[in-house]
């Protein structure tokens, strides 16, 4: 099976050891993803901005590199979800709707596509599962507070919580967006940074060490209000989290 | 002023925000709790929809059928193109039959067409009878949500508005004595009336019924007490048959209040008593126009519960004056474009996209999928300013080229790394206000890859 690894742009200019952890994380299971060097962004941040024409330029591009695999995996949540629910209408290739269901956030493929349930090794640490907006209520990794039955387990959550010595912390609300939101964050920084103080908070008193996420996104702006306000509160990516189990 | 202008001034008072987000997210917990309690919420949010969509899809039909058993039953139904036909309607059915006092229960419709101040100039004078609507009439401002138009103020505000309106003592903040007082101002105005006017939240073309949901108790005072009942609805308002009501009835309280259903149902068919006259205004304004946007249409599905606007992050802690707009919230984002897209460009990117409000809405109205489909359509609102604009341009055109991608990223970081955090927080603008800079770091993915391929050999 070829696997195509799809860094998106932001992770591999501001939090490349998410790559790298991604990697490790990957071969350690027993896959080899490919990396094409062609891949740039799959058009999400100008796909929210209304940029349109801009984002369809870059769906097809993505289409070109990597519709050549015969499963695309990324750590990323929002990603994911703009290949698989924005792709095909962008796009006017046969190509782009197979390609668009065989692309996986990483906890996702793990499960589903190499079916791994458990991690073995041993990670101690009270962790707070941020859950990305777009990988739980767009690509439907997970149960929704909102909704009233139904639905699957969240990989991510089910990943981390068979690691030995990981504790998962229950904050409040506990699947509130963060107010990233790519444009969001710089068009309305007051609501963002709000949003993003509160669940900062919600995420320390509910006795978190560090928030992980499926979202480098998510995770950055986080990041910069945790600092901001001086809040002890380290944010890694789930991808960080398995890579460094140590395997006994 | 866009919306981010007026939510930072909302921000700007904290204590204030960080309350009206918390009264919001108790309502929206309530919700959860009440749907909890039905078994088949989903299916019957499904239902809901699929009884909508249908219902769009015959509108001439339905309608047509409405005023024949509406007309049987001795109802007059009148039909207004927009805002402006509905308000001449209004206003020369109370002239005609020389009513200088009109009481009216919950109607956001008449709050779209600006009624209120229409009448007011023509010397009728309009009473809001339900409590927020009369609170923020009091205070003249506009309702903050559909479902709660007060819910901006707090109690002691609301002791202070009545102190200085209805001569309550000063410093009054109990509900129950701020309630009782409204009530025994209300009660004066309610005998005084001469016409009632209601708004609908559903016509039944099966019977040509009206149904009327309140938690008060004003609609049916006000219909009950004076012998014409004006009733302003609008377009999207019809559902087939009778069949249809319990399952919006059962979505629609619990879906605003967390309520199994609100204290009175009120079903009206013709006039309240033989010499009593039942006036149905059907109201266009838009809503035509709406159903023919693909992207947009299913909007005409709501059934104005609200609870998009509980559950939405940015309503919660912006508030529903932000919005400018007579339905704030995300459907009020997909809504008033449609009506003003000037006016109203900067609304869609009022939103993370987070995806909360699709998942309560009772109708399953695709909302965060209107919303970045208006953002593609309305170019004349840039998000975060011109200069971030030509950015994201800039940045799209590095993008369709790995070489040049790589390039740009490379100096680009180089930059970053060397600057003070001060230069590079400013540059960063937006960014940094609330939040640290990222520490920018020396190398890419694919340079790294590169490297650890270089090693491995």
């Amino acid at each position: 099976m070829a696997v195509g690894l799809f860094i998106p742009c932001y992770v591999d200019q501001l939090r490349p050891e998410v790559g790298l952890a991604t990697l490790d994380v990957l071969e350690s299971l027993g896959c080899r993803p490919d990396y094409p060097r062609d891949q740039t962004c799959c058009g999400q941040p100008f796909l929210t901005a209304g940029l349109t024409r801009e984002s369809a330029r870059l769906a097809r591009r993505f289409v070109d590199v990597f519709a050549g695999y015969d499963s695309v995996v990324t750590p990323s949540g929002s990603c994911a979800a703009t290949v698989r629910r924005h792709l095909a209408s962008q796009v006017d290739d046969p190509r782009a709707q197979a390609l668009a269901s065989r692309t996986h956030e990483l906890c996702e493929f793990i499960v589903d596509v190499l079916g791994v349930f458990a991690l073995a090794g041993r990670f101690e640490a009270r962790i707070g599962l941020h859950p990305s907006c777009h990988a739980l209520r767009e690509l439907g990794l997970g149960r929704p507070s909102e909704r009233m039955g139904g639905g699957r387990d969240d990989p991510a959550r089910l990943l981390l919580g068979s690691i030995e010595g990981v504790s998962l912390v229950a904050p409040s609300r506990p699947d509130e967006c963060c107010g990233f939101g790519g444009v969001f964050a710089i068009g309305e920084p007051a609501i963002s940074c709000a949003m993003g103080r509160d669940r900062v908070s919600a995420h320390r008193t509910a006795g978190a060490q560090m928030i992980a996420s499926t979202d480098v996104s998510c995770l950055i702006h986080l990041d910069g209000i945790a600092r901001h306000e001086g809040a002890p509160i380290r944010t890694l990516h789930v991808a960080e989290v398995m890579a460094a189990r140590e395997l006994g | 002023m866009t919306h981010a202008e007026r939510a930072a001034r909302f921000l700007a008072d904290p204590e204030r925000a960080s309350w009206h987000d918390q009264s919001l997210w108790f309502l929206r917990e309530k919700r959860d709790r009440a749907a909890r309690q039905v078994p088949d919420w989903e299916a019957l949010r499904e239902e809901a929809a699929a009884i909508k969509r249908h219902a769009l899809s015959r509108l001439p039909e339905l309608w047509t059928r409405f005023e024949e058993r509406a007309r049987a039953r001795g109802a007059v139904v009148h039909w207004a193109r927009d805002a402006a036909e509905h308000n001449a309607i209004v206003a020369s059915l109370l002239e005609q039959r020389g009513v200088r006092r009109l009481v009216k229960s919950k109607s956001m419709l008449t709050e779209e067409c600006a009624l209120n101040p229409y009448l007011a100039a023509r010397g009728i004078e309009v009473i809001d009878t339900d409590l927020g609507e009369r609170i923020v009439q009091l205070r003249d401002e506009p309702p903050s949500h559909i479902v709660m138009p007060a819910i901006h103020l707090r109690r002691g505000e609301i002791g202070e508005l009545f102190a200085r309106e209805m001569g309550t003592p000063r410093g009054l903040d109990d509900p129950a004595a701020l309630t009782a007082a409204a009530r025994r101002d209300l009660r004066t105005r309610f005998l005084a009336a001469e016409a009632g006017l209601t708004g609908a939240n559903f016509a039944v073309a099966e019977s040509g019924g009206l149904v009327v949901v309140t938690n008060e108790g004003n609609a049916d005072l006000g219909t009950a007490l004076t012998r014409i009942h004006i009733a302003s609805v609008g377009l999207e308002k019809i559902v087939p048959e009778v069949a249809d009501l319990p399952v919006f009835l059962r979505l629609l309280a619990r879906s605003a209040t967390g309520q199994a259903i609100t204290s009175y149902t009120s079903h009206f068919h013709g006039p309240a008593s033989p010499e009593g006259e039942l006036h149905v205004v059907v109201v266009d304004n838009g809503r035509s126009a709406l159903l023919g946007r693909p992207a947009h249409f299913e909007a005409l599905s709501c059934i104005r519960c609200g609870a998009c606007m509980n559950t939405c992050p940015v309503y919660r802690r912006s508030g529903g004056h932000s919005y400018g707009a007579t339905v704030p919230g995300p459907i009020g984002s997909v809504l008033e474009p449609a009506r003003s897209p000037a006016t109203h460009a900067s609304l869609p990117h009022a939103c993370t996209l987070c995806g909360s409000c699709a998942e309560v809405c009772p109708v399953k109205i695709p909302l965060p999928q209107q919303l970045l489909a208006w953002r593609g359509e309305l170019r004349s609102h840039r998000p975060g300013g011109v200069s971030v604009s030509f950015g994201l341009r800039a940045l799209a055109a590095v993008m369709t080229n790995a070489t040049l991608y790589d390039f740009v990223g490379r100096i680009a970081r180089s930059i970053g790394r060397r600057l003070p955090q001060s230069v590079l927080g400013a540059l960063l603008g937006p960014w940094t206000r609330g939040r640290t800079a990222p520490v920018i770091p020396a190398r890419s993915f694919r340079q790294l890859i590169a490297e650890r391929e270089r090693k491995r050999g």
